[in-house]
């Protein structure tokens, strides 16, 4: 599904609700289209484990019944996780996209010689106070500051599975036991890893306003070690994408999954919305 | 997850990494280790155009209702990944197992048109697959061609070890089965070969030997294997409602040409158009019954989730239920954001309505195809679409809103005069006057019409089989001609005129009546890289020119040489179902400028009544 680019996924969406009876709603005019949008696109060769989707529908079943009724219609490698009910008044997810997480997996073969070294370089990279970068746009390069808009950047133990999560220690091994309880990383569920190893996790601003794509943020990285970044370095996957319900405070954020904006739906009537 | 042939650094470096992947919708998945046969089913040109082929979508629905049958599927690696997997050295694999396409019992090629024939040589050399048949050994698979182009396979004889003549649905169940009954006997590749020249409607090329005369035409046509039948004779589908179609046609992830749901509502034509070869081979017309059509509209549309369903066949306004199908469909899809894709009907009251009802009349052109630019031209060829017909459904068009009109026409067809090629802009130049005519009030403010002129190109099984084709200098006199008779038209800014590439239409000549001397011209074409010559920027005509050369083939003896009636062509030995005797007739029918009457006004006599079944019986049950 990688492969697929962002206006072929909403054409697939679009044949899914069909094949799935959705019964969305659809606007007026003479080619009448589906009232749906996308949280934020996704760039082809990206996995990602937290896609969201805002339709708009005249009828529902439960919120378990229309996974169910999905997934049934869905080709491997795609699989609906939720189906929550928004108030009519909510905002889009594409208005509300704020930030998101990222794992970034060194591909097999394409580890640093010392893993260490890129790390600690990874620390020092991200506590600088600015990271001036060049950012392409439409009339040239600009330079921007990227240290605002990435809100975490640490190593971390990525697992593939949940199975191996449940199994750990078994399955994180002596190496990852012992990095675990020394540098007190965070474990994570990743797409992005075939077996259980060491990964870049990136949360960065994400939007219409400042998108941050994580190849730039690499880039950055490589460019401070004085090292050319290799195509095809990580593989990385999209975990969760968040709004911004804004703090007490006047620059604060309270960034909460989208997924946390919707209520499930229990009953098994169909009711209109 | 299911394993890919290709890794990331590959598969993010071409254009559209989806059409290697395979996983679409509705996608068989086997396991191939359980499968007596695997099958490759293979359309030579890229994905997009390969997808939305609907003859392929049927047999590999067909195979895999099998148990013992997994049907994969490969189309034409696009030139970027063509290079990369001659410089990596990988083995083209089919989509479904991601498996090298050289490990299949058999690889179906289907033939649509004569241009991509240098693709054939491509699937098959990036296979690694032999490409001359008497090449292969028993572990390649069996190269079998299909589709319209196997009614003259000779070009391509020997790249094929079999050639299927007719439609798929019937015989294939046969061929598996000899080939399972073989494999657990033992037996070799060339006894399966004889057992498939057992079988209606195969032809093993290798089983027949050819002599020519010292002008080059064919003296002799015989085959050399007691196993080889003297004639092979088409097959056909009977009864289309007992013939297999597609509940569950696959879903691909980009967007494709035929990007919708596709009901074949009959196959054939009562027409006889004499220049057309569909017309011809797929003789006689067969109706899908409504009810059928129905169900299986309803069936599609809910197991792909397409936003468009269109009807195919040839000359749809001939289907005897169109109205009750297309009222059902508009019913049908009411309300679910679904848009009818209409054939080209012809115009008239009821294809108006119709059209009004599904399209944006402000946006939609009306298309008309009188062919050629003269009465006394589509006499010639058979066209039954009159002046007036054309004049009065314009005029009916341009009162409903409509302002945009294209008219299609060929050029070079056998008789034409300079009168018949400048009729192409009198005519078009009456349809905008048709409009003009109209009170303002009653029209929109300005009438478009795009006239477009292919050059006429010989096709084996139709009366025009004999005739001579133009030169490329001939073609282009023509086109200029036409053109510079639409800038004297009163209404020139409102008219356009559009005419195809002639060199391409000259080897298309050759291929389309070339016999088994042509073969080496291909490969020599291929071997200084000609591929994808249906593809504009691709194809490059000098480059096949200095193939002839090389090959001290004269392209000119296939296109622009007079053929004798008696003459025996390279098709000859083929039973299409329209006899000789009957596409004689028209010839000469043609030259006296003499219309036929259709199939449903009146028997001809093509021959195509002894496959008992359409438009031949069907006022007799």
């Amino acid at each position: 599904m990688k492969f697929i680019g962002h206006l072929d996924i909403m054409r697939y969406f679009q044949k899914v609700m069909r094949r799935a009876d959705v019964d969305i709603r659809y606007s007026g005019g003479f080619s009448p289209h589906q009232i749906m949008s996308f949280a934020a696109p996704l760039g082809v060769g990206l996995l990602s484990n937290g896609e969201y989707l805002d339709i708009e529908v005249n009828s529902t079943d439960s919120s378990a019944e229309m996974v169910r009724r999905m997934n049934a219609v869905m080709s491997e490698g795609m699989e609906v996780i939720s189906y929550r009910r928004l108030d009519d008044s909510a905002k889009s997810a594409m208005s509300l996209v704020a930030a998101a997480d990222y794992v970034l997996a060194f591909r097999p073969g394409k580890e640093p010689e010392d893993l260490e070294a890129f790390f600690a370089a990874l620390e020092r990279f991200y506590a600088q106070p600015r990271i001036p970068v060049m950012k392409k746009t439409k009339s040239g390069e600009k330079e921007m500051d990227l240290k605002p808009l990435i809100y975490r950047m640490e190593r971390v133990w990525a697992v593939p599975d949940e199975k191996c999560l449940t199994a750990a220690p078994d399955c994180v091994g002596a190496s990852g036991e012992a990095a675990l309880n020394e540098k007190k990383l965070s474990v994570i569920i990743s797409g992005a890893v075939n077996e259980p190893s060491d990964a870049v996790f990136l949360q960065v601003c994400t939007g219409s306003t400042d998108n941050v794509k994580p190849e730039l943020v690499m880039k950055a990285l490589y460019d401070f070690m004085g090292l050319e970044l290799a195509p095809f370095t990580f593989q990385a996957e999209r975990e969760e994408v968040y709004a911004d319900l804004g703090g007490s405070g006047g620059d604060s954020r309270n960034l909460v999954p989208l997924e946390a904006l919707g209520e499930d739906i229990e009953q098994t009537d169909r009711y209109p919305a | 997850m299911r394993k890919l042939a290709l890794d990331d650094e590959i598969l993010l470096s071409v254009q559209q990494p989806a059409r290697y992947i395979g996983g679409e919708v509705n996608m068989a998945i086997k396991d191939p280790a359980k499968m007596d046969i695997r099958f490759c089913m293979c359309f030579p040109d890229v994905y997009e155009i390969g997808m939305s082929h609907l003859g392929i979508q049927i047999l590999y629905d067909m195979f895999n209702g099998r148990d013992d049958v997994y049907c994969e599927r490969v189309y034409s690696p696009w030139t970027d990944m063509d290079r990369l997997l001659r410089e990596k050295d990988i083995p083209l694999f089919a989509l479904e197992s991601q498996d090298p396409v050289k490990d299949f019992d058999f690889l179906g090629i289907t033939l649509q048109y004569e241009m991509c024939y240098t693709n054939v040589l491509q699937i098959l050399d990036l296979s690694h697959i032999p490409l001359h048949s008497a090449d292969r050994t028993e572990e390649d698979p069996i190269v079998i061609g299909g589709g319209p182009c196997a009614y003259n396979p000779e070009p391509l004889a020997p790249f094929f070890d079999i050639f299927y003549i007719g439609e798929g649905e019937t015989v294939y169940g046969q061929l598996f089965d000899a080939y399972k009954a073989g494999k657990s006997r033992g037996g070799s590749r060339k006894e399966f070969l004889e057992a498939a020249a057992r079988i209606p409607g195969l032809y093993v090329p290798a089983f027949y030997d050819v002599t020519y005369n010292s002008d080059g035409t064919i003296a002799d046509f015989k085959p050399n294997n007691p196993c080889a039948p003297e004639k092979v004779t088409k097959e056909l589908v009977v009864n289309m409602d007992d013939a297999w179609y597609i509940e569950k046609p696959l879903v691909p992830f980009i967007k494709v040409t035929q990007d919708r749901v596709v009901l074949e509502i009959q196959r054939g034509c009562i027409r006889g158009c004499r220049f057309c070869q569909a017309g011809n081979i797929y003789r006689p017309l067969r109706e899908h019954s409504l009810e059928y059509l129905k169900d299986y509209a309803v069936k599609m549309l809910k197991s792909t989730g397409h936003e468009e369903i269109s009807l195919s066949s040839l000359s749809s306004s001939d289907y005897s239920k169109l109205p009750e199908l297309i009222s059902f469909l508009l019913d049908e899809v009411k309300g679910k954001g679904i848009n009818i894709s209409l054939p080209s009907l012809r115009i008239d009251a009821f294809s108006l309505d119709v059209m009004s009802k599904v399209q944006d009349v402000k946006k939609s052109s009306l298309t008309f195809a009188p062919e050629a630019g003269s009465q006394r031209l589509r006499d010639v060829i058979n066209k039954g679409l009159t002046e007036e017909a054309i004049l009065n459904g314009a005029r009916d068009a341009f009162l409903g809103g409509w302002s945009r009109v294209k008219l299609y026409f060929m050029l070079g067809q056998p008789t034409e005069t300079e009168e018949d090629m400048k009729g192409i802009a009198y005519l078009s130049e009456k349809v905008a006057e048709t409009f003009y005519d109209l009170p303002v009030e009653q029209r929109q403010k300005r009438v478009q019409i795009v006239a477009s002129s292919s050059f006429f190109v010989p096709k084996p099984f139709t009366p025009f089989q004999w005739a001579k084709q133009c030169t490329k200098e001939e073609f282009l006199r023509r086109a200029w001609l036409v053109r510079d008779a639409f800038q004297e038209m009163k209404n020139a800014r409102s008219l356009k005129y559009n005419y195809h590439e002639a060199d391409l239409s000259v080897l298309e000549g050759v291929l389309a009546r070339g016999d088994r001397r042509v073969a080496p011209v291909i490969e020599e074409a291929y071997r200084r890289g000609a591929m994808f010559d249906s593809w504009g920027e691709n194809f490059d005509n000098d480059l096949w020119m200095a193939a002839f050369d090389a090959c001290g083939v004269d392209p000119d003896f296939y296109t622009v040489r007079d053929r004798d009636l008696d003459e025996k062509l390279p098709w000859d030995f083929i039973d299409a179902g329209v006899s000789k005797e009957f596409l004689k007739r028209e010839w000469k029918r043609a030259t006296e400028e003499t219309v036929t009457p259709n199939c449903r006004q009146g028997c001809a006599g093509c021959g195509a009544r002894v496959f008992g079944g359409g438009v031949c019986f069907e006022d007799k049950n």
